[in-house]
């Protein structure tokens, strides 16, 4: 089974360490996996504030990068769902077909693909509040969502409890919007910090020590608030407590 | 709580004739009041908890959803033949039903039957089209008195104020807030901030103007094409006594509101206040198919834009709204900011795609005011794709050329870095460590706005990239 | 062109040419069993009342809850009340009334609604303007949910018709609920056939 990997911009350049867990992890199963050296964007910036035609031109070298492989895993259930929704400024060829169809996120690539039963070299002894990133909740179905009258379920939930030693404390708002919504934390500054901060309290109430989730992009919008607030928690890749890369 | 009773309440957007309207900065104010923030967010999550306790105790809940939303949209196709039954119906019971293409000639039908009658003094309950229509100040300057009769809206009308919510209007105001409207417009006791002593002053000063209307208007939740009658839905009774008590009742209706017959009013009317407030039904759910005994019933029609939108492919999914607020309870952003922030009509999810088509330049902001996380539209009752028409809007935006000028070169210089390996690696890999490091929508524009309230992250050591060209590949690959 | 023709011209634009039928809609009915106890349920929870039968008098709490009261309108006949509405009353008339008495053509399980028509009202504002209302339903006359409701021929035999779920309520001022907010300060129900 040939892999893409996929590794966000901004993971690239500010978490290094959860693309290297992604990777290792990814390595452990019966897998080939290649970092397509060339990568740059999902191009969801540009997408999500309308531009369209000024996402064209990473779109082409996303599918350029990418059409090879089997699959495509990416770390971040956001920059999924907007290959797998949103690659739209293209023209639909077979091969932005193909890769729009087997791009996957990390979680739904662990629990869909490889169905994955256990993490026996991973061991969290701690209090665990899952954050759920709204593209990957509501998009790719991550989760059952609250609004909705539908049977519980969770992949990253399922995942992590397959690890030793976690304990999973319960937010007040379960699925509330963080309020990083990509270039939303910029252009709507105020709005934005002003929901992270309300985030970080439910986190902060629910008596958690850390927060995990599968996109790093809430996490460093929740622990810039959560720094500048003085709250003591603690953010965590997904992809790092599945290898075992923290305990 | 006794800083929120201290704490002076926030004014919506300040609106500048045709200017774009700053949302934002109407949110950080609203946000800069924190005990009315707080209050604001804590009862409209309120409202969603219980929507959600309602939709648990209904085992067929998504099937009466799929149902609303198959209904509205067969409607919307067949909207012709439906207004045409209903108005042949209406007819034959006796109601006169008028047409007006915009709120401009709304206005003039609702004035002109008022002048034909002698009435002077019109007792009114909520309707968001008569806000829409601007009728109240319209008829106010014909010499008419017109009176809110709804508790929330009459608070709104005596402080000058637009309703900051569809259902709510004036949720973002304390009890004291109310009780110094209270003291200036009706004489109430100075200090006195007892929500029953201020609802009480509130019934007490309206009665009189009810009893005395020459005229009564109500909005219409519902038209039934089948019996041609008109469904208003209200907790304080207030529609059932502007309707019945004077001796004309006019009601004021867009054309969208129509639905084929009788059984399909039930999926309405089971969805409507369990998604707006998360009670089973709201107190009154009121018929009206005729005039009363001795009375005479006026039915406007009114289109404003309708059509319009109707013909808009991508857009006109709006047209299913039955306003129940339940996408501003659920928006993190509407929360946070407060109604009045957005400086139009409608607020909230169903406000960012209904504003644009009503004024695309004044309203350019709107679609912006969201995460996009799409809570809404699992939460609209009749399934309107709201986050996804808010998507559609910013490209719409971006072709109709309303993009900010940030947006739009911010967008235009990504588009290009991300298209260029060679040139992208060069931006992250070299110049000032903080630029290299964070991601490149966050610092390429002048407002770099991050780290006002949080904290940047620390930059690591390497990149991703570069670790795996180490650790990975062999040297001179990595560097081609 | 008129405004009228305008509008429907503009809306045939978009329109389908091609006829479909509306969907149509299931009773989804659950428990017809407990259909009474449901109502109760239902009507307490909408902040209404649940008069008891004493078996002696069915009527005694009833006159016990109007016996202190001025003004009292009554158009059941088991009721004697000390105002009368006749043909020419004007709606407004009604304001000083302290208990409406009348009874429902129907009541609804699932929201705990009656259904007041115009003929059982006799003047409409009979259902908004006294302070309190007493309401007699026929227990048989109470249907499990609204889609059995809005099935009733009562709909299509009148011009005006409401359900009542409870008194009139607001919660306009910081979420707090007000029982009373323009109509009926109390809705009570006597289950009597």
């Amino acid at each position: 089974m040939e892999v893409g990997l996929f590794i966000p911009c901004y993971m690239d350049a500010l978490e290094p360490e959860v693309g290297i867990s992604t990777l290792k992890l990814l390595e452990r199963f019966d897998v080939n996996v290649t970092y397509p050296f060339d990568q740059t964007c999902c191009g969801q910036p540009m997408t999500n504030t309308g531009c369209h035609k000024e996402a064209e031109e990473t779109e082409k070298l996303f599918v350029k990068n990418f059409s090879s492989f089997d699959y495509i895993v990416m770390p971040s259930g956001s920059c999924t769902n907007q290959v797998r929704h949103h690659f739209d400024a293209i023209q639909q060829t077979d091969e932005v077909l193909h890769v729009r169809k087997n791009t996957y996120d990390l979680v739904e690539f662990l629990h869909d693909i490889l169905k994955v039963a256990s993490f026996p070299w991973a061991n969290f002894s701690h209090k665990v509040a899952i954050h759920y990133n709204c593209n990957a909740l509501r998009g790719l179905r991550h989760a059952s969502m609250s609004e909705r009258r539908e049977p519980f379920f969770s992949k990253p939930k399922d995942l992590l409890s397959k690890v030793k030693g976690i304990e999973f404390v319960e937010l007040e708002r379960p699925d509330e919007c963080c309020g990083f919504g990509g270039t939303f934390s910029i252009f709507e500054e105020g709005v934005s910090a002003k929901m992270g901060q309300d985030k970080v309290m439910d986190q902060h109430r629910s008596g958690a020590e850390y927060v995990v989730s599968a996109d790093s992009s809430c996490l460093m919008h929740q622990k810039g608030c959560a720094m500048r607030m003085g709250v003591d928690l603690k953010y965590a890749h997904i992809a790092q407590i599945l290898n075992g890369d923290l305990s | 709580m006794s800083d929120l009773q201290q704490e002076i309440q926030p004014k919506g957007a300040k609106i500048k004739g045709n200017k774009p309207v700053n949302q934002l900065e109407a949110a950080n104010r609203f946000i800069a009041a924190s005990a009315h923030q707080q209050m604001h967010d804590q009862r409209l999550w309120d409202l969603r908890k219980k929507r959600d306790a309602q939709m648990h105790l209904i085992p067929e809940w998504e099937e009466l959803r799929d149902l609303a939303s198959d209904i509205k949209s067969h409607t919307l196709d067949h909207l012709a033949d439906y207004l045409e039954e209903f108005e042949r119906n209406a007819k034959a019971n006796g109601v006169h039903v008028h047409w007006a293409k915009d709120a401009q000639e709304s206005n003039q039908i609702i004035a002109g039957i008022l002048k034909e009658h002698d009435a002077k003094n019109l007792v009114k309950s909520k309707s968001m089209l008569g806000e829409e229509c601007l009728l109240r100040q319209h008829l106010e300057e014909e010499g008419v008195t017109v009176i809110e009769t709804d508790l929330g809206e009459r608070i709104q009308q005596l402080d000058k104020e637009d309703p900051s919510h569809v259902v709510v209007p004036a949720v973002h105001k304390s009890r004291t807030d109310v009780s110094k409207v209270f003291v200036k417009t009706l004489n109430a006791e100075e200090g006195n901030n007892d929500v029953h002593y201020l609802a009480t002053t509130q019934r007490e000063t309206t009665r009189p103007y009810i009893l005395n209307a020459d005229a009564g208007m109500t909005g219409a939740n519902f038209l039934v094409a089948e019996t041609g009658a008109v469904v208003v839905c209200t907790n304080e009774g207030n529609a059932d006594l502007s309707a019945n008590t004077p001796p004309l009742h006019i009601v004021t209706v867009g054309i969208e509101k129509i639905i084929p017959k009788m059984e399909h009013l039930a999926v309405f009317i089971r969805l409507l206040s369990r998604s707006a407030l998360g009670s089973p039904i709201t107190q009154y759910t009121s018929y009206f198919s005729g005039p009363r005994k001795g009375g005479e019933m006026h039915v406007v029609l009114v289109d404003n834009g309708r059509s319009t939108r109707l013909a808009s492919h991508k857009f006109k999914a709006g047209l299913k709204c039955i306003r129940c607020g339940a996408c501003m309870n659920t928006c993190p952003v509407f929360r946070r900011s407060g109604g009045l922030s957005y400086g139009s009509v409608y607020a909230g999810p169903i406000g960012l795609i209904l504003s644009p088509t009503y004024n695309v330049h004044k309203y350019r902001n709107l679609p912006f005011a969201s995460t996009l996380n799409g809570s809404c539209t699992n939460v609209c009752p009749v399934k309107i794709n709201l986050h996804e028409q808010i998507f559609a809007w910013r490209e719409t935006l971006a072709e109709e050329k309303e993009l900010s000028l940030s947006k739009r070169i911010i967008m235009t210089s990504l588009g290009k870095l991300f298209a260029h390996p060679k040139a992208y690696r060069m931006a992250v890999q070299t110049g000032d460590k903080l630029l290299s490091y964070l991601p490149h929508f966050m610092v390429y524009n002048q407002l770099n706005t991050w780290g006002r309230q949080r904290d940047i992250p620390t930059p690591p050591k390497e990149t991703f990239h570069s670790w795996y060209a180490k650790n990975y590949m062999k040297k001179g690959k990595a560097d081609e | 062109m008129s405004s009228r023709e305008f509008i429907l011209t503009q809306i045939r634009q978009s329109c389908h040419t091609e006829r479909s039928e509306a969907p149509t809609v299931p009773f989804f009915h659950q428990d017809p069993a407990n259909i009474v106890d449901k109502f109760k349920q239902s009507l307490i929870a909408m902040g209404g009342q649940i008069i008891e039968t004493d078996p002696q008098d069915p009527y005694k709490f009833v006159k016990e809850k109007i016996a202190q009261s001025k003004i009292i309108c009554s158009v059941v006949p088991e009721i004697l009340g000390n105002r009368h509405l006749t043909e020419t009353t004007e709606p407004k008339e009604l304001q000083d009334i302290d208990y409406g008495v009348l009874r429902a053509s129907f009541g609804v399980a699932e929201t705990g609604s009656i259904c007041l028509t115009e003929q059982d009202l006799f003047i409409n504002t009979l259902g908004y303007l006294p302070q309190h209302l007493i309401i007699f339903l026929d227990p048989k006359q109470i249907v499990e949910n609204l889609h059995d409701a809005y099935a009733r021929s009562e709909w299509k035999q009148i011009h005006y018709a409401a359900l009542h779920s409870g008194p009139s309520a607001t919660a306009d001022i910081e979420g707090v609920l007000i029982r009373g907010a323009q109509g009926v300060r109390s809705l009570s129900v006597l289950l009597i056939e």
